[in-house]
C-alpha cells in the first residue's frame, strides 16, 4: 500500500532529513514510526500526503507513484490518505463538528449523510457533547481527538497519524490505539509516528526506527 | 469513549470528483450552499462589504446617470422633432380663408406630411397666455401677428438638407413672408448628445476597471484572510475548484449588490429631479418627464455588475490561489 525506494529529503538550510529510506508497508498493515526528535518522521509523513516531494526516489501509495501524479489528482490522493497532525490543524473559527465535516464537505456528501458519519466519529473520539464548542474551547488532547475524528470521518484506506496522542494520558492513548487497531482490522493501512514506547511495545506491531533520518530498525510484521 | 460504534470498511474507489453530470444534485446542492454561504459571510463583516459594495454602486451610477440623462435629452429632442417643422409666416394680407386653402394645397406636397394654420388670433390669445406681455398686448388695436403655417415635413425630408429644398420651394410662394426653420440648434442637441454618450462610455470603462481592481482587492484581503482555512481545506481533499468557488460567488455578489445599489442611486436622482423637470417643462406647455431605467437597463445594468465583480474576483483567485502544494 505504501513503498519508499531509495527516498531523500533534502531541505536547503539543513541537509539530509530523510537519506535512502526503503520499505513497503502491506494493506492493512498497523506501523509504528518511532525515533528520536528531528529524526524525520513527521518529513516522512508529509511526503506520504503529497505535503512535500522528495528531492530523490520515489513513494508510491496504492501502486501510484506520487512523483508523477498530475497535479490536479493532488485532492483526490489527499482523499485517500487521513492525515492527523502533530499540531493539530484545525480551524479556530468553525465548530467541533464543522471541522470534523471538513473532509466530507469537500468530497460534496450529501448533509444528511454528513450529520450522521460527523457524530459518529466524534462518538469514536468520545466528544459528541462538544460538537458545538470551538477549538479554542476544548483542551490539548481534546483537540488532538477532533483532529484524528476529522482524519477517520472520510474513511481513507490510509490514515497517517503524527504523534497522535501526544497530549493524551496513558488511558485516552490506550483508547485511541484500541480505535486504530479497529481499522486495522477492516483493512485500514496506518501509519502511526509516535514516541509513547510503553504503548508501543505492548501493542507489538511492526516498527519502522528513524535515527538522523536513516532506516535503523524495522523489526517486520508481528 | 464508544466502543458500539464500529468503524465501517474503507472503500477507496468511494470518493470521485464531483461532476455536474455525475452527480447534478451534489452539484446544484454544493453552488446552492456557496451561493448562500457566501452572501452570509458578507453579512457578517457588514462594513467592508458596504464600502465595497458603495464604492462599486457609485462606480457604476456615474456612468448610468450619464446614460440616462442622454436618453431623456434624446426623448425630448425626439418631442422637438415634430415640432421642427418649418414655420411660414405668410404675408400681412393673406387672411385665414386664404390661409386655410394655402395650407390645403401644401398639403398635397409629397414634402409635406403636416399643416397646421396657426390663425394671427390664435397666436395673440397664446402670446396672451404666456403671461407677462398685458401692458403691451392692451395698448394695440390692431393685432400685428401673420397667419402662420406650421409645415411637418415627412420624416424623408426631416434631414437638414433636404428641410432647406423645402424650406426654398416655401419661400417661392407668392404668399410667403418668411420662413424659419430650427434644425441648428437641433443638430447642435445631437452632437452634444453624442459626446455625452461617448463621455459615459468612457467613464463607464474607466470605471469598469476601477470596479474591477476594487474587487480583485478585496478578494485577495479575504484570500489572504483566510490562508489557514485554504490550507487546511487543501490539505482535506479539496479541489482547486472548491476552493476558487466560494470567492468567484463573494465577488459576484458585490458586483450584483454594487449594481443595486448604482440602480438606486439613479432611481433616487431621477425622483428628486423629477420635481424640477416638470416644473420646468409645464413653463414649455411640455408634459415631458424624466423616464428612469427601464427593465432592460436595470437588468444591464446589474448583468454588468455581476460580470465585473466575477472577472475581478476571478484576476485575483488565478493570481493568489495558486492550487494544493507541492506544484
Ligand atoms: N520545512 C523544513 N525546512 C527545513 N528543515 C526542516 C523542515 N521540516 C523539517 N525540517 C528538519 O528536518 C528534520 C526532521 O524533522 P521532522 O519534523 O521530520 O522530525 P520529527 O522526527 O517529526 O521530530 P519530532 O519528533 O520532534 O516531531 C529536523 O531536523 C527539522 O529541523
Ligand atoms: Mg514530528
Amino acid at each position: 500500500m505504501i513503498r519508499f525506494q531509495n527516498v531523500f529529503k533534502r531541505y536547503p538550510e539543513r541537509g539530509e532529513a530523510l537519506s535512502a529510506i526503503d520499505f513497503e508497508i502491506q494493506t492493512g498493515e498497523m506501523v509504528f514510526l518511532t525515533g528520536h526528535s528531528g529524526a524525520g518522521k513527521s518529513t516522512l509523513l508529509r511526503l506520504i500526503g503529497l505535503l512535500e516531494r522528495p528531492s530523490r526516489g520515489q513513494v508510491l501509495v496504492n501502486g501510484r507513484n506520487l512523483g508523477t501524479l498530475p497535479r490536479r489528482e493532488i485532492p483526490q490522493h489527499r482523499r485517500q490518505v487521513g492525515m492527523i497532525f502533530q499540531d493539530h490543524r484545525l480551524l479556530p473559527d468553525r465548530t467541533i463538528f464543522d471541522n470534523v465535516a471538513l473532509p466530507l464537505v469537500v468530497t460534496g456528501v450529501h448533509p444528511k449523510e454528513i450529520g450522521r458519519r460527523v457524530r459518529a466519529a466524534l462518538d469514536q473520539v468520545g466528544l459528541l457533547k462538544r460538537e458545538r464548542a470551538t477549538p479554542m474551547a476544548l483542551s490539548g488532547g481534546e483537540q488532538q481527538r477532533v483532529g484524528i475524528a476529522r482524519a477517520l470521518v472520510g474513511r481513507p484506506p490510509v490514515l497517517l497519524a503524527d504523534e497522535p496522542t501526544g497530549n493524551l494520558d496513558p488511558d485516552l492513548s490506550r483508547e485511541i490505539f484500541e480505535l486504530f487497531e479497529r481499522f486495522k482490522y477492516v483493512g485500514v493501512t496506518l501509519l502511526i509516528a509516535t514516541h509513547d514506547f510503553s504503548l508501543v511495545s505492548d501493542l507489538r506491531h511492526r516498527t519502522l526506527t528513524l535515527d538522523e533520518g536513516r532506516l535503523t530498525r524495522d523489526t517486520g510484521a508481528w | 469513549m464508544a466502543r458500539r460504534v464500529h468503524p465501517r470498511p474503507p472503500r477507496a474507489s468511494r470518493i470521485r470528483t464531483p461532476r455536474f453530470l455525475e452527480r447534478p444534485g451534489i452539484w446544484f446542492n454544493q453552488h446552492l450552499q456557496t451561493l448562500i454561504e457566501t452572501l452570509g459571510r458578507l453579512r457578517a463583516n457588514p462594513v467592508p462589504s458596504t464600502m465595497t459594495v458603495a464604492v462599486i454602486g457609485i462606480s457604476l451610477a456615474l456612468p448610468a446617470a450619464l446614460y440616462v440623462l442622454s436618453e431623456n435629452l434624446r426623448a425630448m429632442a425626439g418631442g422637438w422633432d415634430q415640432t421642427a417643422a418649418i414655420s411660414l409666416f405668410l404675408d400681412l394680407e393673406i387672411d385665414d380663408r386664404k390661409a386655410a386653402d394655402l395650407a390645403e394645397r401644401l398639403r398635397a406636397w409629397e414634402e409635406v406630411a403636416r399643416v397646421n394654420l396657426i390663425t394671427r388670433d390664435q397666436a395673440l390669445a397664446e402670446f396672451r397666455d404666456l403671461g407677462g406681455f398685458e401692458d403691451a398686448l392692451d395698448k394695440i388695436t390692431k393685432n400685428p401677428l401673420p397667419n402662420v403655417l406650421a409645415v411637418y415635413p415627412t420624416p424623408e425630408h426631416a434631414e437638414p438638407e433636404r428641410l432647406a429644398a423645402v424650406q426654398e420651394r416655401l419661400l417661392d410662394l407668392p404668399e410667403a413672408d418668411f420662413a424659419r426653420m430650427d434644425t441648428l440648434w437641433l443638430q447642435r442637441l445631437q452632437a452634444i448628445l453624442d459626446l455625452v454618450q461617448v463621455v459615459a462610455l468612457l467613464l463607464g470603462g474607466l470605471l469598469g476597471i476601477g470596479v474591477l481592481l476594487i474587487v480583485g482587492n478585496t478578494i485577495r484581503l479575504e484570500i489572504l484572510n483566510r490562508r489557514i482555512e485554504i490550507e487546511i481545506m487543501e490539505l482535506v481533499g479539496a479541489t482547486a475548484a472548491f476552493i476558487r468557488r466560494p470567492f468567484l460567488y463573494t465577488g459576484a455578489w458585490y458586483g450584483l449588490l454594487g449594481g443595486l445599489t448604482a440602480w438606486f442611486l439613479v432611481t433616487l436622482a431621477i425622483l428628486v429631479l423629477q420635481g424640477y423637470v416638470s416644473r420646468l417643462a409645464s413653463l414649455y406647455h411640455s408634459e415631458f418627464r424624466l423616464a428612469g431605467l427601464g427593465f432592460v437597463d436595470t437588468g444591464s445594468m446589474l448583468g454588468a455588475g455581476m460580470l465585473l465583480g466575477l472577472i475581478g474576483s476571478r484576476l485575483a483567485v488565478n493570481h493568489h490561489l495558486q492550487g494544493a502544494k507541492p506544484a
